[in-house]
């Protein structure tokens, strides 16, 4: 077993944003340097503003978007010293939008069956067990399987998401704001799918989201995340009861609660924020 | 509350029966729905039927010419017979005879045609839409040339190197009429590049080729179907406007353009001798163009119903 399930050194990603065709290009730092710990069976939250980098550094986990600077370790296992084929049975994603990460020219069972195929696991009958035995763990109707992904509600459609990612066994799941796209009440019950799927299976997650109240329900430790870096991580307690940093003090303050005597959060002044980082 | 929850379980029993229609089922029902589409694919239709079945249908041989048959009227003359139900031309072939076997040259230079630039351009589309930068500033770089090039005038200039023929028609009109399906490729790809269900394929191993085969390509597969039947009716076109003017089919062939062409000289007098031709032509067109649009409309989701 290896001693991080997920590991990354000193990451970075810049851009480079064109300013016409005689301007020096900006340089843009969307993720600077992030170092983070993952170990086997644990849930990191990695939390942020839209647009601080959270996805940037998904994509670079994934292996859809080369690092400038930095190294991602899967089970110890450099990414990119092995192929994809192989590390996508350690790692799979679940993403935001369950309405674009299913082909709507496929059926469900087509869908789920995907992965098997690109492996080459199993015959077509074991294929179609597998698919079924996966439906059912993850809450999925078996009459669905023959509709198309435009048939299926957005919730129904997540759960298919997650069975996909699931049925090559990998043993971490990224997931990137795997529920800002779905309904309130369907939220909660693709949270609690994760939660269950994580004790049955001993998932380990790489939670991504801005929603603090969903990864104070989920997570073991936090990570907040402020343009590109790290600015304070901690296990849940910590953060949510301690933060030290401005910024996740910010972020904490700003989780709109349902007692009326804390009325609107207060806006902080940011600049705060960059001093103590 | 308990009222509230209910209605959300009956909503979604009742959405659960939806899926029970089966898809070519509700398909049909747009199909059938849809009047242009029917007409057009009926047109269509009964046009390929005949085509195929011209040697069965064609009451004379295409080619037989019989001096002394002359400029025959079609039968709705006082002077026709149902011996020539559209009458012979002024070699005294049978007119009817021609035009079923005309339309087998139309529909095979239409359809090629159509093929040949739809792998043409839907290739060049795709991979230029893919993977963008350098790629596509060069393909761009392609259609723009292309689309630079007067069709009709690179048409006849080549004709007149090579010499007309149906297989030099069907390559010349495959090679100049794929500007479309690359425009059309390129602009739909680009729109499902960063989908995630092609991310998720990424993520999984799927090479490029799987990717862009059975990820990408059948979804803007209706898209490309549309530009088809478009090209597929310009290159009819085409093929008769070569052919009227000399560089197409060449006679005695029994081509729709060719036709019109040979009885240009008499078309003051004898008006059926263009005009029997010329309506085949617009039918088949029209025809196309109904379907194409039919299909389009299906396609759309803003018309599904």
């Amino acid at each position: 077993m290896a001693e991080y399930a997920l590991e990354l050194s000193n990451l970075s990603r810049h851009f480079y944003l064109k300013n016409g065709a005689f301007k020096e290009p900006t340089l843009l730092k969307a993720v600077d340097g992030i170092s983070l710990r993952i170990r086997p069976g644990e849930t990191l939250g990695l939390v942020g503003e839209s647009g601080c980098g959270k996805s940037t550094l998904a994509k670079m986990i994934l292996g859809l978007l080369e690092p400038t600077d930095g190294d991602v370790l899967i089970n110890d296992k450099m990414r990119g010293a092995s192929s994809r084929l192989s590390m996508s049975r350690q790692l799979q994603p679940i993403f935001q939008d369950p309405y674009s990460s299913l082909n709507p020219r496929k059926t469900i069972e087509q869908i789920i069956r995907l992965p098997l195929q690109l492996h080459k696991i199993g015959d077509a009958k074991s294929q179609q067990k597998a698919v079924q035995d996966i439906s059912d763990l993850v809450g999925l109707p078996e009459r669905l399987l023959k509709n198309y992904p435009g048939q299926l509600s957005g919730g129904q459609r997540q759960r298919v998401a997650i069975a996909r990612a699931l049925i090559l066994k990998p043993n971490i799941l990224v997931c990137d704001e795997p529920t800002s796209a779905l309904d309130v009440s369907v939220q909660a019950q693709i949270l609690n799918l994760l939660m269950d799927l994580k004790k049955e299976l001993g998932l380990t997650y790489l939670f991504i989201s801005h929603n603090l109240g969903v990864v104070e329900h989920l997570v073991d430790r936090v990570a907040v995340m402020y343009r590109g870096k790290i600015v304070e991580q901690g296990t849940r307690e910590e953060i949510f009861q301690n933060a030290q940093h401005p910024y996740t003090q910010a972020l904490l303050s700003s989780v709109l609660t349902p007692e009326p005597a804390l009325g609107l959060p207060e806006v902080l002044d940011s600049s705060a924020w960059d001093r103590a980082s | 509350m308990s009222d509230s929850t209910s209605t959300v379980s009956t909503a979604a029993s009742a959405s659960t029966f939806l899926p029970e229609v089966p898809e070519w089922r509700r398909m049909m029902n747009r199909f059938l729905g849809h009047r242009g589409l029917l007409m057009g694919s009926i047109i269509l239709g009964l046009i390929v039927v005949l085509a195929i079945l011209a040697p069965w249908l064609a009451p004379h041989d295409p080619y037989l010419q019989n001096i002394s048959q002359r400029m025959i009227p079609p039968v709705w003359h006082e002077k026709g017979s149902w011996e020539h139900v559209f009458g012979t031309d002024k070699l005294g072939r049978d007119y009817l005879s021609r035009l079923l076997y005309g339309a087998r040259i139309s529909l095979t230079i239409g359809l090629s045609a159509a093929l040949i630039s739809g792998l043409i351009g839907t290739t060049l589309g795709v991979l230029a839409g893919y993977f963008g930068g350098r790629v596509d500033a060069v393909i761009s770089y392609i259609i723009t040339t292309r689309l630079a090039m007067p069709v009709v005038l690179v048409a006849l200039a080549m004709s007149a190197l090579v010499g007309g023929s149906l297989q030099m028609v069907i390559i010349l009109l495959g090679l100049l009429l794929w500007d479309r399906f690359a425009v059309v490729a390129r602009s739909t790809t680009q729109q499902l590049r960063d989908a995630e269900f092609i991310a998720s394929a990424k993520v999984l191993g799927a090479s490029t080729t799987y990717i862009l085969v059975r990820e990408l390509l059948p979804n803007i597969l209706s898209a490309l179907i549309v530009v088809m039947t478009l090209e597929m009716a310009h290159a009819i076109l085409l093929e008769a406007t070569l052919s009227f003017l000399g560089l197409g089919v060449q006679p005695p062939m029994p081509s729709w353009g060719l036709m019109i062409s040979e009885g240009k000289a008499y078309m003051f007098f004898k008006t059926w001798v263009i005009a029997i031709p010329g309506i085949a032509l617009m039918v088949l067109v029209l025809a196309i163009n109904l379907v194409g649009d039919g299909l389009r409309d299906m396609n759309a989701p803003e018309g599904r119903n």
